[in-house]
């Protein structure tokens, strides 16, 4: 398991805008009658887009009325899955993958370059609190590896130089395409591609 | 090599986009409602004649699975729920299958939904996919407009309505009943079995639960006849599978291949061979991070399928290769994929909970030389007592892993591990120190 606990400073209170609010409403629509309990996971979400990135206490019992589940429920939630941040982790938060398929492909050199760029340590705020890096499992990119993610969207095909200039481009406030880094192709064979050659150029 | 006529996903690499037109002309959507037409139990003895076996990794077969849905409905409503939570070290075959054969996953929703008598449809992604899952919400979008989903779905006369539910970074929830806490909105944790989801699943429900690959084969097996199918592969390993080739290959890539083919022809033909030469090659992870790694000697005749994999004591799973070349120190490759099994350990039984971090503990000191001699049994101990003694299937999938190294590279261990604790008292080995308490602070 890992360990996962609430930030120390913590806000007063917390509330859906008009625009979260609207997204949790058509959430808890998909979901039958009296299980409204099932739009948790989605609404602890919509409430750490709000929150810049990460979910405080209020937030979950906020939710907890909204779904009127008790808090404690959604406090389990919250700390069980780890994609949600309970503490501040930046405007863009950089996860780097580096488990097996990424590790013997070179993930540590992404690691070196996220302590070079943001913060010597994983989980700590840029010194301009913009961003922070962490370790993460399997992102399901093996074929792409090494790779990493940044807020929703998935660079792969790295190396260090790349991660660099990616993480340049963060610090300065632009979004880098997505995608490889290598000019491949989704997930085809880089030079090498032996199939659907007739749909290649279709 | 598969022919390209018999593949199943022509677009696995985009050439021809995802959307729904591109999608017709592939022969999505043509004769949906022919096929429906023929019944639920046309449908169901199909997928029993094709000998489709589950894609997500046990391999089970999905005709009989689907058989074991309650003919009538009674009070309470039949679901369907996709597991697109693939988190798999290796694997990431669903991803491609979300983003660019959508319309493929919709089709054999609506006919799988209609073949166990379903009118609600969960899909559940795993939340990294986010953007995967919005391509995946655009094409159902898209599906709706075209009266392909809804009510009277695709002309068939029933009703059907497909949702996503994201996860949020548990690779727990890819087990079926933890799929479904998950969607319940509680804790990933796995429920016992029995009762089996077919009967008792979804919020108390009759409900089946199949992998991505599976549900989206369905269709084109349907048209091309579970006989087409058949002929593919062998004898109740039958059909096409999605192979994703990843670690020290000059190509990794996905590609879709027979059932049965050999690895060698895999990893040489497909993947461009092992960086540095087939003579390079250590071993090979041929399922997913919890399928017991494969020597190179056996590598050489390998063929993939469930059955032959499971001769050599190791499994097909997900079919994702991790390929390990001599460079790699292939115990610090296994005490890492020791460390994504304790971090995503449920924490639900004590065995896996503390036995996942346990190992992870053992092998990074083996890694660094730092265990002594019979800590080596001592590993083997550990694992025999985790596998089969947890609810679900994670106990072997994080003990099954190092079981292999064990019964591959126990000489490497031994040789890089001899200390003997008597004599050389002045090594700090934290044995009592929970390790996994001081190792992120902030975490």
């Amino acid at each position: 398991m890992s360990l996962r606990r609430p930030a120390k400073n913590q806000p007063e209170n917390f509330e859906f805008n008009s625009l979260s609010l609207n997204a949790a409403k058509t959430i808890v629509s998909k979901y039958p009658e009296g299980k409204q309990q099932s739009a948790v996971m989605a609404l602890l979400y919509i409430a750490q887009r709000q929150n810049d990135n990460w979910i405080p206490l209020a937030a979950m019992k906020y939710i907890a009325k909204f779904l009127d589940m008790p808090y404690i429920k959604v406090y389990e939630v919250a700390t069980f899955y780890t994609m949600y941040n309970l503490s501040p982790v930046g405007k863009y938060f950089i996860q780097v993958c580096t488990t097996t398929p990424c590790m013997i492909r070179g993930a540590s050199k992404l690691v070196e370059a996220c302590k070079e760029k943001i913060s010597q340590n994983e989980c700590e705020l840029s010194n301009d609190k913009s961003c922070s890096w962490m370790e993460v499992e399997c992102l399901g990119a093996c074929v792409n590896a090494p790779m990493m993610q940044i807020n929703d969207h998935y660079y792969e095909d790295l190396d260090k130089e790349k991660t660099l200039k990616i993480l340049d481009q963060i610090l300065k406030g632009e979004n880098p395409k997505p995608g490889s880094y290598r000019g491949r192709i989704n997930n085809e064979p880089e030079n090498n591609r032996k199939t659907l050659m007739d749909y290649k150029n279709a | 090599m598969l022919k390209d006529q018999d593949r199943i996903f022509k677009n696995l690499y985009n050439d021809m986009g995802s959307d729904v037109v591109s999608s017709q002309k592939r022969g999505d959507w043509v004769n949906t409602k022919e096929i429906t037409d023929k019944g639920r139990d046309w449908i169901i003895n199909e997928i029993k004649d094709s000998q489709l076996r589950g894609r997500g990794g046990a391999g089970f077969p999905t005709g009989l699975k689907w058989s074991f849905a309650p003919k009538a409905v009674g009070s309470r409503p039949h679901y369907l729920v996709i597991n697109g939570d693939e988190s798999e070290p290796g694997t990431c075959k669903d991803r491609d299958i979300l983003r660019f054969e959508p319309h493929k996953l919709i089709e054999g929703c609506l006919i799988a939904s209609y073949a166990i008598q379903a009118h609600i449809c969960y899909i559940y992604i795993r939340g990294e996919y986010f953007v995967d899952g919005q391509k995946l919400q655009a094409a159902i979008d898209e599906a709706y407009e075209k009266k392909l989903l809804g009510k009277n779905a695709a002309g068939t006369g029933w009703d059907l309505d497909i949702y996503i539910h994201y996860g949020a970074g548990a690779y727990i929830c890819g087990e079926e009943t933890a799929l479904l806490e998950s969607i319940e909105g509680k804790k990933g944790q796995p429920r016992l079995k029995p009762p089996f989801p077919a009967l008792i699943g979804l919020y108390g429900c009759p409900t089946i639960i199949n992998n991505v690959e599976t549900i989206a084969v369905v269709p084109t097996i349907l048209r091309k006849g579970g006989k087409w199918f058949a002929s593919l592969g062998r004898e109740k390993n039958t059909g096409t599978k999605i192979f994703c080739i990843s670690g020290n290959v000059n190509t990794p890539c996905n590609v879709e291949e027979e059932m049965n083919i050999p690895l060698k022809e895999l990893i040489e033909v497909h993947a461009g061979g092992v960086i540095g030469g087939w003579d390079n090659l250590q071993a090979v992870i041929p399922g997913g991070s919890s399928m017991p790694l494969i020597p190179k000697e056996k590598c050489e005749t390998l063929t993939m399928d469930f059955d032959s994999l499971m001769a050599e004591k190791s499994g097909l799973g997900t079919a994702g290769i991790v390929v390990i070349n001599k460079d790699q120190d292939i115990i610090k490759c296994m005490a890492r994929i020791a460390r994504f099994y304790k971090h995503e350990s449920c924490g639900q039984c004590t065995p896996c909970r503390e036995g996942s971090g346990w190992m992870w503990r053992m092998l990074e000191r083996m890694a660094k030389g730092d265990a002594t001699k019979d800590e080596v049994d001592m590993l083997g101990d550990v694992t025999n007592q985790i596998a089969g003694h947890t609810i679900c299937a994670f106990g072997e999938g994080s003990s099954w892993p190092v079981q292999g190294l064990l019964r591959h590279f126990k000489k490497e261990i031994v040789e890089r591990n001899n200390l003997d604790p008597i004599v050389q008292k002045k090594n700090n080995i934290p044995y009592l120190v929970d390790q996994h308490l001081l190792d992120k602070k902030n975490a």
